[in-house]
């Protein structure tokens, strides 16, 4: 019984963090947007690319924080959650 | 004069040696610690020892101890740098010390205008302190920047300093400030006031961490493959490292260098954009020039 009671632990701890990074696709959409907007401005005025590129690198650092928030929780998922509740479990039991 | 020259290339000594050491002692202390283990696996820093504190004890890990290492480091390369310093310029770390000052000084100035002139320093300190932790990982240290707990600190660090520009027109402007652009906003207002440091925190730290955490599981992958492909030989080209040889480089190239740069670039940029924007600068200016009128 323990046995299944951890591995339903484990088990939700991955599935949870699997479905936590779904939420990467919208940073990625948006990056790409940013990145294809950023491509034409050069293109039109090439002159322009320094300061083109470097807005572009703000805009896409600050478009991936919703992304970064669902890694940590992935990463808290896996690395830290599954322990914790372990141990909640067992002095549950006890 | 023979004498001076030898003072000087004494201090000299002392300078460079107070930037490398630090590393050199960072990786004995990684030697020394560590327990060597055969896998590769991915874990938190290491925790040296706890010193008892009344209300929680305070725990001395491998982050704190290679940010205070990192410290040293770029003090001795500043020392370097400036050291024997004259007016005209005619050394090389004097072209390079002045290239750098003149670099960031344009930048703050850019980015936040003439009256935040002063934070230069500051914005330096950030950019080369959040860029060297991130290199540290080339030397197979732990990166400071990979945990939680540094990024937050500097994060909670420019918090301060946006309250305080925040404050400089004093309580009553700086309630008022949460109410724009309509006045039931002002608890979306407050919420997105204390995202500030937590989203600054989190990217820097998610970067780094992301980069690093796909290293080591490319990097374990790699020896998975080489030993189906080499396993079945005997003795050592069995245990030859066929596929670890090379591609893990470029990986760092890009996660430890490119990205920790980028990162240390944006936090210090972020810094001054937040900073600058949460100051009431029109507000302030009109009050300075109706006081000197009354004075």
């Amino acid at each position: 019984m323990l046995e299944l009671a951890i591995g339903i632990i484990l088990g939700s701890c991955a599935l949870g963090a699997g479905i936590a990074m779904i939420a990467g696709i919208g940073p990625g959409i948006g990056e790409g947007n940013a990145v294809a907007k950023a491509c034409e401005a050069i293109g039109r005025q090439p002159e322009s690319k320094g300061s083109v590129t470097t807005t572009m690198l703000m805009g896409c650092a600050v478009a991936e924080t919703t992304g970064l928030y669902a890694l940590v929780i992935a990463i808290l998922l896996i690395f830290v959650a599954p322990g914790r509740l372990v141990d909640l479990l067992m002095s549950t039991i006890r | 004069m023979e004498n001076k020259d030898r003072r000087f290339r004494t201090l000299d000594t002392v300078y460079i040696l107070m930037m490398i050491l630090p590393i050199v002692c960072g990786i004995v202390l990684k030697i020394l610690t560590n327990p060597v283990s055969d896998g590769i696996a991915i874990s938190g820093a290491n925790v040296f020892f706890t010193i008892n504190m009344p209300i929680q004890d305070l725990p001395i890990t491998e982050s704190q101890v290679n940010s205070w290492l990192v410290m040293i480091s770029i003090t001795g390369l500043c020392l370097f740098l400036t050291h024997g310093i004259k007016e005209k310029a005619d050394t090389k770390r004097q072209h390079i010390a002045e290239w750098i000052v003149e670099k960031v000084e344009g930048l703050v100035t850019g980015n936040m205008g003439e009256y935040f002139s002063g934070f230069a320093p500051f914005v330096t300190a950030i950019l080369a302190l959040s860029a060297f932790s991130s290199l540290l990982a080339l030397f197979g240290l732990y990166a400071p920047t990979s945990d939680l707990n540094i990024a937050a600190g500097w994060a909670i660090l420019v918090f301060v300093l946006i309250t305080y520009y925040k404050f400089k027109c004093g309580p009553v402007q700086y309630m008022k400030s949460f109410a724009e652009p309509v006045k039931f906003i002002a608890p979306l207002n407050v919420i997105s006031e204390f995202a500030t440091p937590v989203s600054m925190a989190f990217r820097h730290y998610g970067n780094v961490l992301s980069g690093s955490v796909i290293s080591v599981l490319i990097a374990s992958g790699l020896q998975g493959l080489s030993a189906i492909i080499l396993g079945w030989l005997p003795g050592f080209i069995g245990e030859f490292p066929l596929f670890q040889i090379g591609i893990p480089a470029v990986l760092s190239i890009y996660f430890d260098v490119f990205s920790g740069c980028l990162q240390a670039y944006i936090f210090a940029t972020l810094t001054m954009l937040y900073v600058s924007g949460g100051f009431p600068a029109d507000e302030y200016f009109r009050r300075k020039s109706a006081k000197k009128q009354t004075v």
